[in-house]
């Protein structure tokens, strides 16, 4: 189960350095486009690919992920149609890990086993679910490990060395540590504070750990990679993808390059962390 | 729902996993699941705390105003021929409505807690005045998540909050209503993890919220019993309330939920009619997770969360309290609608014969005793609860019957 995320993982390691975890929306800024940036995102440098499943109410993510995920869904996305994007992608990459991100409504209302089913067919890897929590575990995750697919859980500045076991009592693939408290894309996190934390996790914990909320430049990806398994980007992707919309939001011939330039950017950054340490 | 064996006792809910049947539970980020697991701790020890019972038990007395009197509504009676009815009067409490009921406990929790700043969402601007009072009476810091589109729509009671102290920020994300303002207070909760009380206005929300709320507003219920039984020497036959998010039914009806003789209805919002834009989740919707809790949804087949529609901003949110759901689906309370028309009527009848202006989100409930009351004998004894003063609707049903103001 979920080999290409641990051989992902063991590559980057070999290679001395943290693994970069691109997060991009599915269908932003449109279905097309989107499939476009996904299978530019390795070529650029990403590691691992976080692709979004948009919902109209997500309860943990900032403005820029918000708007990411409205735009995603005005252009007619679904869940059926983000997993057409994994398809999609799997034919022409069978080395990069891709993990499904996204909230548990859409999970449910499809049907849990058959979105199961259906993700690990169009060769997702993993999923991260942000609201279902370790006491909600029979929901999906003892699900998704049943059907190969890894359950990769959040860790928090709020999850104490008490509570650590039991969030990463089945988590697989990686941990993800939340740097702050807070939402997607918001202040910068204190990074002495993350390597600290990311030091705490790894004694509980031997799967990879990385890195995310408010990682926005290759400057604050190098401080995290310094320490961590992962850095994982985000809103700072997403608005790239905003910033280079026309006036009626649609896309244009620079949008995919906008995404991939800050992605070389932040691999570049990824890549100088230990060099210079 | 395919029938289900039915329980001893329909008071026993939620289990240690804060479900009710399969709704209910705890579908929060983990950011969250520490503070709401110390919540609950300090709920379950507060509730034995005879001293927190005493303190809330005297504010209920002296600041709320409470008990709120259980009135024969003798002219409505009268008109309608049949059952008699009785208003249980939420409306004459402080602030006016029983928004005020949820959130003195859990203003009073959060004093316990040592927490120094609150935080709420609000749609028609109740729940938010409320808590605005109650952070003014106690020196707290307030801060009141309102969508935009509320705000616009809700001038009078956005001034009121501001008055008291309050910090009123209108939302712009999604929609831009109710739900997008719950969405964003748990956003601030997240953010601000150490010092800060999310006080939430209804039945909803995760675990404990459900039952805590409950616990609060079942006040209404304990009271209307204690007065049927001196005013008639026997427990009512029909209890009626409206039902948006739930938490001033949910007060009424759960105290007499074993009293397996006396009926309950909860009435949704049918806005346009159940065939058009609505706010009836357990009606027309499904069971899905948003805001912490499994419950009935207004959502899309793709599972995308849809808009409301009711002329009571009160009840239009496109969910249900996890325990109404539950209660719907094993048939103990049977939940009914009424449309935006049935619910001016109502409120003009009850204005015109007995001298008591009803909320909007209240109307809808009279609206039903209106309909089934001349059907039934008049030894029938019927109680709606009147949750709320209906002077915050008087703009709207002017500009609904033509008359500027």
């Amino acid at each position: 189960m979920s080999d290409r995320i641990g051989a992902r993982f063991a590559q980057t390691a070999r290679e001395g350095r943290a693994a970069l975890v691109t997060f991009v929306t599915a269908g932003d800024p449109d279905h097309e486009t989107s499939l476009e940036i996904l299978r530019a995102l390795p070529g650029a440098g990403a590691d691992v690919i976080e692709l979004g499943m948009p919902f109209t109410d997500p309860m943990a993510d900032g403005p820029a992920i918000q708007a990411a995920g409205l735009r995603a869904l005005a252009g007619g996305e679904t869940l059926v149609k983000t997993l057409d994007l994994v398809r999609a992608f799997r034919e022409q990459d069978q080395a990069t890990p891709l993990v499904l991100m996204g909230y548990y409504n859409p999970i449910y209302v499809h049907g849990v086993q058959r979105f199961l089913q259906e993700a690990k067919e169009a060769g997702a890897d993993g999923l991260i679910v942000v609201d279902l929590p370790p006491e909600e575990d029979e929901e999906l995750c003892l699900p998704a490990l049943e059907a190969g697919l890894a359950f990769i859980r959040l860790a928090t500045p709020t999850t104490d060395d008490a509570r650590l076991p039991m969030v990463l009592k089945n988590t697989a693939g990686f941990v993800y540590y939340v740097s702050i408290a807070g939402i997607t894309g918001a202040a910068t996190p204190d990074f002495t504070v993350v390597a600290e934390a990311v030091a705490r996790l790894k004694r509980h914990t031997t799967l990879p750990v990385a890195v995310g909320f408010g990682v926005k430049t290759p400057e604050h990806a190098a401080a995290i990679a310094a320490g961590a398994d992962g850095v994982v980007v985000g809103s700072a992707l997403v608005d790239a993808v905003r910033s280079s919309l026309d006036g009626q939001g649609r896309a244009t011939e620079k949008t995919v390059a906008a995404v991939t330039d800050l992605v070389a950017a932040l691999a570049a950054g990824v890549r100088r962390a230990r060099a210079a340490a | 729902m395919t029938a289900q064996p039915q329980p001893n006792s329909f008071r026993t809910g939620p289990d240690e996993r804060g479900r009710f049947g399969i709704y209910g539970g705890r579908f929060v980020a983990e950011t969250l699941m520490p503070l709401i697991l110390q919540l609950e701790a300090e709920y379950r020890s507060a509730k034995d705390d005879p001293a927190f019972q005493a303190e809330m038990g005297s504010y209920r007395t002296h600041y709320i105003g409470r008990p709120s009197p259980l009135y024969f509504a003798e002219r409505l009676t009268e008109h309608l021929g049949g059952a008699k009815v009785y208003l249980k009067r939420e409306e004459l409490n402080h602030t006016g409505s029983h928004k005020v009921n949820n959130v003195l406990g859990q203003i009073l929790l959060a004093r316990r807690m040592g927490k120094k700043r609150i935080i709420a969402e609000t749609g028609a601007g109740s729940h938010g005045v409320a808590t605005a009072t109650l952070c003014a009476r106690f020196g707290l810091q307030c801060v009141v998540y309102m969508g935009a589109v509320d705000v616009a729509r809700q001038a009078p009671n956005v001034f009121r909050m501001k008055m008291l102290g309050a910090e009123v920020v209108p939302v712009e994300s999604g929609s831009r209503t109710l739900k997008d303002a719950l969405n964003e207070a748990l956003r601030d909760w997240v953010s601000n993890v150490h010092d800060t009380f999310y006080c939430i206005g209804t039945v909803a929300g995760p675990h404990p919220y459900p039952e805590m709320v409950r616990d609060f507003q079942s006040v209404i219920g304990e009271e209307t019993r204690a007065q049927m039984l001196e005013a008639e020497g026997r427990l009512p036959d029909s209890l009626f309330a409206c039902v948006g998010g739930g938490s001033n039914a949910i007060g009424l009806f759960h105290p007499f939920l074993d009293d397996t003789d006396v009926a309950i209805y909860g009435v949704e919002a049918a806005g346009f009619g159940l065939s058009g834009l609505n706010a009836a989740s357990i009606a027309g919707g499904a069971p899905g997770i948003l805001h912490g809790n499994r419950t009935y949804l207004l959502m899309d087949k793709d599972g995308q969360i849809e808009e409301g529609h009711s002329i009571s901003a009160g009840l239009d949110y496109p969910g249900v309290g996890p325990e109404h759901a539950w209660l719907n689906d094993i048939g103990r309370v049977k939940y009914l609608s009424a449309t935006d028309d049935e619910a001016v009527n109502a409120f003009q009848v009850l204005t015109k014969l007995e001298g008591i202006i009803p909320a909007l989100e209240s109307a809808h409930a009279i609206a039903k005793v209106l309909e089934l009351a001349p059907g039934l004998p008049k030894d029938h004894l019927m109680v709606v609860n009147l949750s709320g003063r209906g002077d915050k609707d008087v703009p709207q049903i002017a500009e609904r019957l033509g008359t500027k103001l």
